[in-house]
């Protein structure tokens, strides 16, 4: 590749990759600053708004997006990849703006949750157009035998869009007071998003639309209906099939156990600090960000497939000792207590707060927070809040088993974007490509905290012992089961795709 | 290899099977009749959206598996 040719990839890179990274900085804004987002416009104590809530969690995560990945596919067959990522893009920039500027609950009443229900809704269909329009858009203009380590740029882009969305707001929190945050703050991470779009913009504006689809509109070739020829052709829907259960649904599950679920549990099973939860899932981001590129470029050496359902086989394999080392970590049964100290307790508004600490041999340090309620629905009864504290080698080393997750995840990811790519033909790519990655991360994967919380919860209470390992069922058989798919049925030709 | 691949064709399909019963009567209902507004709406999820998907797709997956759709000498497969 010359000179002039690897300047132009880079741009082609840059473009797409800020766009597609301020479009899922704008989709995790929402998650990261919901519970300030649900004080605000969805009161738990009106039935109606903490239902739009729960519909605006579920809907736009997971189901809006699929559909965002039909009606936004095919304007990307039909008109061409630029213009429709362009449109992802302001509409995203768009919905995103306005959730920062919408009154509150309080101001206008039932409009508010309506309002932004609807607006998250508009998100979760910009997500569901962006991805494959970008991906297919670097993908297209990469040279061949190279697809695999240009696109893996585009897949850092969801990982460092989740974690520029804790910056913003750490950023912000530090600049204002609390009061100020919570009156006015939290809506400055929404309101920068329509500068990062318009930047974004301005720059995507400046680019040409992908050499592959300009020159088979040029000779006539794109499709007329992508949908038909995408879904309604038992050729092509076998490949869309195959996608969907040899390589986007374990992908979908490993990525979300190791982003999310390994939080959840770090929050929730083992009652780490808040804070030192997002640390270390911060560190382990930043650590492993780069194998995304690492495991691109390596899939153009070796080949797609085994790289991805090596990453599915050793979450399958390895996900039960992983989760059992995180919890033995926080596990105060198992230590040995040098000290315990109980502060004098104190009365705050209606309840009697006393706060216990604990000190162990290997330097954890826990904090039991017991709440006696004086007042309305929970008076007479006790809550006790647990927050665990690692520090050294238990610190150091949950940092590791967070690390060997997201490795899992780039080696999952890193390659699926040239490999989707790779899959369809160019006139119906864009459509084809989308709805299998959207389905597999959307629904396979979004559903994973419900479903594994779920499945936690039952085995809490029949009392299984090792209940905190009950949730990795569903990633584990899912991830299994397309690995079995995928191992025998896909064939590891790395490029180029066999339809060109 | 074929005939492995048309063999789990069968397999897929019982999974598919297995796992609409699973979904709904496991998941889906559980959840519904809990009456909590959260639960409802997940229910209501699992039951339209990923039990059709899994059920209807993987089955379809199975049968064209089981007709020979993913055998080797039909297509080259990336």
């Amino acid at each position: 590749m010359n000179e002039n040719s690897t300047k132009s990839i880079w741009k082609v890179i840059g473009a797409s990759s800020m766009g597609t990274l301020i479009e899922w900085y704008d989709f995790f804004i929402f998650g990261s600053l919901s519970i300030v987002i649900s004080t605000k416009f969805f009161p738990a104590d009106n039935p109606t708004a903490a239902f739009l809530s729960t519909l605006a969690t579920f809907a736009a995560g997971f189901v809006v997006r699929p559909f965002g990945a039909l009606f936004f596919g095919r304007l990307g067959d039909i008109i061409g990849r630029k213009y429709t990522f362009m449109v992802t893009l302001m509409l995203m920039g768009g919905a995103t703006f306005l959730i920062g500027c919408i009154p509150s609950y309080e101001s206008i009443g039932f409009w508010a949750p309506l309002i932004v229900l609807i607006l998250r809704l508009l998100q979760g269909l910009a997500l569901g157009g962006e991805y494959g329009g970008a991906a297919t858009y670097v993908a297209e203009h990469a040279p061949l035998g190279q697809r695999g380590y240009w696109t893996s740029w585009i897949q850092t882009t969801a990982t460092f869009g989740l974690f520029i969305s804790l910056v913003v707001i750490l950023l912000t929190k530090s600049f204002l007071s609390e009061t100020q945050f919570d009156s006015w703050g939290w809506r400055v991470p929404f309101l920068l998003s329509l500068i990062m779009v318009y930047v974004s913009y301005l720059i995507r504006k400046k680019m040409k639309e992908s050499p592959e689809f300009s020159k088979a509109k040029a000779e006539g070739k794109t499709s007329t209906n992508p949908l038909k020829e995408s879904f309604g052709n038992r050729y092509n829907l076998k490949f869309v099939l195959l996608a969907l259960f040899g390589a986007a649904m374990g992908q979908g599950v490993v990525w979300y156990t190791g982003q999310f679920y390994s939080m959840s549990f770090m929050k929730t099973v083992m009652h780490l600090q808040s804070d030192q939860a997002d640390t270390i899932l911060g560190i382990a981001l930043l650590l492993g960000t780069p194998f995304f590129v690492v495991f691109g470029w390596l899939s153009d050496k070796v080949g797609r497939k085994w790289i991805m359902l090596g990453g599915m086989l050793l979450a399958v394999l390895t996900y039960r000792p992983i989760y059992e080392a995180m919890y033995q970590l926080s596990n105060v049964q198992q230590k040995t207590k040098l000290n315990e100290t109980t502060a004098p307790s104190s009365q705050q508004n209606s309840t009697i707060i006393t706060i216990t600490k604990s000190q162990y041999a290997d330097g954890t340090e826990m904090t039991n927070s017991k709440i006696q309620h004086q007042e309305g629905e929970l008076k007479g009864k006790e809550t006790v809040k647990t927050a665990v504290h690692l520090t050294g080698k238990n610190y150091i080393l949950l940092i590791a088993l967070i690390f060997i997750q997201i490795i899992y995840i780039t080696m999952v990811y890193g390659p699926i974007a040239a490999f989707l790519v790779e899959l369809f033909p160019v006139k119906i790519r864009y459509t084809s490509m989308s709805l299998p990655y959207h389905v597999g991360n959307g629904i396979f994967g979004g559903l994973l905290p419900a479903v594994s919380t779920y499945l936690t919860t039952n085995a809490e209470a029949s009392n299984t012992p090792q209940f905190y390992l009950a949730g990795l069922g569903y990633p584990i058989i899912i991830a299994a089961v397309c690995f079995i798919i995928g191992s025998l049925y896909i064939n590891n030709k790395s490029t180029p795709s066999n339809h060109e | 290899m074929n005939n492995l691949k048309k063999l789990l064709g069968i397999v897929w399909i019982i999974l598919a099977i297995y796992t609409a019963y699973f979904s709904i009567f496991e998941l889906a209902i559980p959840k519904i009749s809990t009456g909590q507004q959260e639960d409802l709406v997940f229910g209501i999820i699992i039951l339209c959206i990923l039990t059709p998907i899994i059920s209807l797709g993987l089955g379809l997956f199975g049968y064209y598996s089981l007709l020979g759709e993913y055998n080797n000498n039909k297509d080259v497969v990336q």
